[in-house]
């Protein structure tokens, strides 16, 4: 790779020169320019609607561009396809990996590549050598359900190394990772800038650009507002630079002794997976205070799922008496009478669970507000009443929507996690259990969805997170507990656990840490 | 060159509503090529077909008699597509219907009183539903899929209907006829359209489509069912049964097969006979389909496929065409409206085979 550094040198990898995206009533990208250089780890910072996708889905071939250019080694090129966009030497780590879950890493591996050649053998030998020179180690033999999450990112990684790419654009890597495995990544993405491989690196997590990466380019509304040297910004700078606006912390809790009642208890439950490969939960323990905030923290696929269904009701417990609300046994219950008893909760995925994609926000508050919020009238719908009360809180949780009926897949990611997180906050629910509350949410709406869970429980609401962002979790909860493979631990008070210890738990290792465990 | 088919990024509203249209334009323009084939002149044919019926007030009327079915039907139907629950059957569960509203009628073939139309009307949803009680109870307990359940059991209920009118039900003054006793006058849907044959229940049909409008729209019953029928997790995070709902559209699409078959014998027909429907349910699904599983759009539907029903019994007579004709166009008209509403979701590209990537 050397050489090629050499001739490329004075060009810069890859470059956009007034790059402009327009879909139907939103422009998602307004002349943006910036350069990666060649063995540069660059950040594309932004706000959830800022345009960040859809200007990754330029470069990657997905979408076109309306106006502007894109050059290549200083050569001005043309990216109709992700083909075209490989042909040229750019690899793209997904947020969600498509991967087939009955097949081997193998098998995999050879889908995804556009000439995998016939000689499986040698393809096997050549995954083995690329992941173990960059420290990512992959059985090509395993299927891949078998792989924690962690293990699948790196499927897609060595995929895209194959090819020896010469940019790599990652998105949201770090989402679903353990802290340990995040570090593991951070070397490999080192590694191959050292040796000349530019990487794209989108996330909002400050902390982790100010420590990885050489330069940022940041978007708001669509337009490059700032480019910084991340290391010499604070995450607070680069905050405030990011929403161009004065940057809220949350207020961290004072550790107080919770002495409130009870509200809601797990006693010994048990339960066979919903999906083939899943894991079972097993035993668990678990008793929510009324007035506190406990995390769940954990690498995706742990059980966190079938926890949420089993605790909001969707599945039943096979004993009635292994989900107590109020000291009530409520396990025989469904989702409908458990939230008559104030437990509100929010779904991980939100398109299609924790909301109706091609209904109007309008129904959206009122598919789990129905009841609890008195939107019926006779069994008829009051449709005035919900419209004003998903109108408060798109206004509280500043979701971004051209108004009340707009369907809800229409909205980015970002902005209907708002919505959702926001429709059940509003119901003043007396238990509250959240599944990744700003999973994908940028710093901004972040900071107010936290201050809101934060303010909620002040007022007595006794609240579950149940969280990857292990960061979130131990800026909001009063006490930490680790799901790993269906089991919970105990949980502990935040001030005196440790990141090592609770990482160490999410990597399914007890007592004492290992040397270069997990 | 090699094709390739890829979804839409932007679905058109717009195009969505005019699939119709476009579905109808195309079937009369297919029917254009079919009448050439057949040797016949296509203008004319086209205008017996479709004009010649309706140009009447009897053939107006006729248009009211064969939509009335259908429309019932059909906004049953729609209402369990829409949460995503396929009742093939109906037509079986008009024919239960229309035995057990016949049924009543017969026991009271020599009396007369207001009473037998509504008990009748009532035994014939009763039948129906009970009918299709059988696929709703196989599907919740054992997951069968009611598809296969609702359509087998539609030649069962044809069968039953066979056994009852060259037996037990058979007129015994009938000689030998496979039929039953004429109904008594009060067992006969009074006329709403003098020197016609439109009865009442074209009125109840219309009535029943917009009460199955506001029953989709604007109860907690029809948000339960299109919430079920667009995001199946999100209505049981919204904890809707979908045991009840299943329950629910499947006897309610039975009851309305059933009132309209209990309305055919009580109406046109007078009596039962082996054949009471020309396959008003299974039409209904090309209704309900074509009337975007909207009961006001269902109504419009209704009358078009009425007139292919008065069209193709038109063509027979003037043109001398087939009466497979109807089925025909029925097909064509389902076929163009799949078609298009495929198209307005998905584009076929045509590719060079080595470019193919993502």
């Amino acid at each position: 790779m050397e050489p090629v550094e050499e001739v490329v040198k004075q060009h810069p990898r890859l470059e956009l020169r007034g790059i402009t995206k327009s879909f139907p009533g939103v422009k998602a990208n307004s002349d943006v320019s910036f350069k990666v250089q060649p063995g540069e780890i660059h950040a594309l910072l932004g706000e959830n609607g800022a345009g960040k996708s859809t200007l990754v889905k330029q470069i990657y071939g997905i979408l076109k561009p309306d106006a502007g250019d894109i050059s290549w080694d200083g050569r001005e090129v043309d990216v109709p396809s992700p083909h075209a966009a490989r042909a040229l030497g750019i690899g793209m780590v997904f947020q969600h990996f498509s991967l087939f879950e009955a097949m081997t890493v193998l098998e995999n591996v050879a889908l995804g590549m556009d000439d995998p050649g016939s000689d499986r053998a040698a393809l096997a030998a050549r995954i083995r050598l690329v992941s173990d020179s960059y420290g990512l180690p992959l059985d090509p033999a395993r299927e891949v359900h078998t792989l924690s999450v962690g293990e699948r990112q790196r499927i897609e990684i060595v995929r895209c190394l194959l090819q020896s790419p010469r940019l790599l654009v990652m998105d949201e890597p770090t989402s679903v990772l353990t802290p340990q495995e995040v570090n593991r990544l951070f070397e490999t993405l080192r590694k191959l800038s050292a040796e000349g491989c530019s990487i794209l690196y989108i996330s909002h997590k400050l902390n982790e650009i100010k420590e990885l990466c050489d330069h940022a380019t940041i978007l708001r509304g669509g337009k490059v507002v700032a480019e910084c040297t991340p290391a010499e910004e604070t995450a607070r700078s680069m905050a405030q630079l990011m929403i161009g606006a004065e940057f809220r912390s949350v207020a961290r809790r004072e550790a107080v002794e919770n002495t409130g009642p009870l509200r809601l208890e797990l006693k010994t439950l048990s339960m066979a997976p919903e999906v083939a490969h899943g894991v079972p939960l097993k035993s668990i323990n678990l008793a929510l205070k009324a007035g506190e905030i406990l995390g769940i923290a954990g690498v995706a696929g742990n059980g966190q799922g079938d926890l949420l269904a089993a605790i909001a009701g969707e599945r039943r417990a096979v004993d009635a008496g292994a989900v107590m609300i109020d000291g009530k046994p409520v396990g025989k219950l469904g989702p409908a009478g458990r939230r008559k008893l104030g437990l509100c909760t929010v779904p991980e995925e939100r398109n299609g669970h924790g909301a109706v994609p091609d209904m109007s926000l309008t129904d959206n508050a009122m598919l789990s507000g129905h009841k609890r919020m008195g939107f019926l009238k006779g069994g008829f719908l009051d449709t005035a009443k919900a419209r004003s009360f998903a109108a408060e809180v798109i206004k509280r949780f500043d979701v971004r929507t051209p108004g009340t009926e707009t369907t809800a897949g229409s909205l980015s990611g970002g902005n209907l996690q708002k919505f959702i997180v926001g429709r059940e906050i509003l119901q003043k629910p007396e238990i509250l259990v959240v599944a990744q509350p700003t999973w994908g949410v940028d710093a901004a709406a972040a900071a107010t969805i936290q201050q809101a869970l934060v303010d909620l429980a002040a007022t007595g609401s006794a609240i579950l997170v149940i969280s990857q962002d292990l960061d979130e979790l131990l800026t909001l909860s009063d006490r930490i507990a680790v799901i790993n493979a269906g089991s919970l631990s105990e949980a502990m008070p935040t001030a005196t656990v440790s990141v090592e210890e609770i990482g160490l738990l999410m990597g399914g290792i007890h007592g004492t840490p290992e040397k270069g465990a997990a | 060159m090699a094709l390739k088919i890829e979804a839409r990024r932007q679905i058109s509203t717009r195009m969505l509503y005019l699939t119709p249209f476009i579905a109808v334009g195309a079937t009369v323009v297919a029917g254009f090529f079919l009448f050439l084939a057949l040797g016949v002149d296509p203008l004319d044919s086209l205008y017996y077909f479709f004009v010649s019926p309706v140009e009447t007030l009897n053939g107006l009327a006729e248009l009211g008699v064969k939509a009335a079915p259908l429309i019932m039907i059909a906004v049953g139907l729609a209402l369990g597509y829409r949460a995503n629950i396929w009742n093939i059957g109906a037509e079986g569960q008009l024919t239960v219907g229309a035995v057990c509203g016949g049924a009543v009628a017969l026991a009271f073939w020599n009396d007369e009183g207001i009473y037998i139309l509504p008990l009748m009307a009532f035994a014939g949803i009763l039948g129906g539903a009970a009918y299709a009680a059988i696929p709703a109870f196989l599907k919740t307990r054992f997951n069968v899929n009611e598809i296969l359940t609702s359509l087998m059991l539609t030649y069962v209920a044809t069968l039953f209907l066979a056994v009852l009118v060259f037996g037990p039900l058979k007129d015994p003054e009938g000689y030998n006829f496979p039929q039953s006793r004429m109904f008594s006058d009060s067992a006969i849907l009074p006329i709403i359209l003098e020197e016609t044959r439109l009865h009442l229940g074209f009125l109840v049909a219309l009535a029943i489509a917009v009460a199955g409008w506001v029953l989709l729209s604007r109860s907690i019953i029809g948000f339960q069912i299109r919430t079920l029928g667009s995001a199946p997790a999100a209505a049981r995070y919204a904890g809707f049964d979908r045991t009840r709902l299943t329950w629910f559209c499947l006897l309610l699409t039975g009851g309305l097969a059933g009132l309209a078959g209990t309305f055919e014998v009580a109406g046109p027909i007078g009596q039962l006979v082996p054949n009471i429907s020309p396959g008003y349910g299974f039409t209904a699904i090309i209704v309900a389909f074509l009337g975007r599983l909207h009961p006001l759009g269902i109504i419009a539907s209704g009358f078009l496929m009425a007139l292919s029903y008065l069209g193709g019994e038109n063509a027979q007579i003037t043109v001398g065409l087939p009466q497979a004709v109807t089925g025909v166009f029925q097909g064509l008209l389902l076929f163009f409206l799949l078609a298009s509403d495929f198209l307005v979701r998905y584009r076929v590209r045509s590719v060079k085979p080595l470019a193919e990537g993502v």
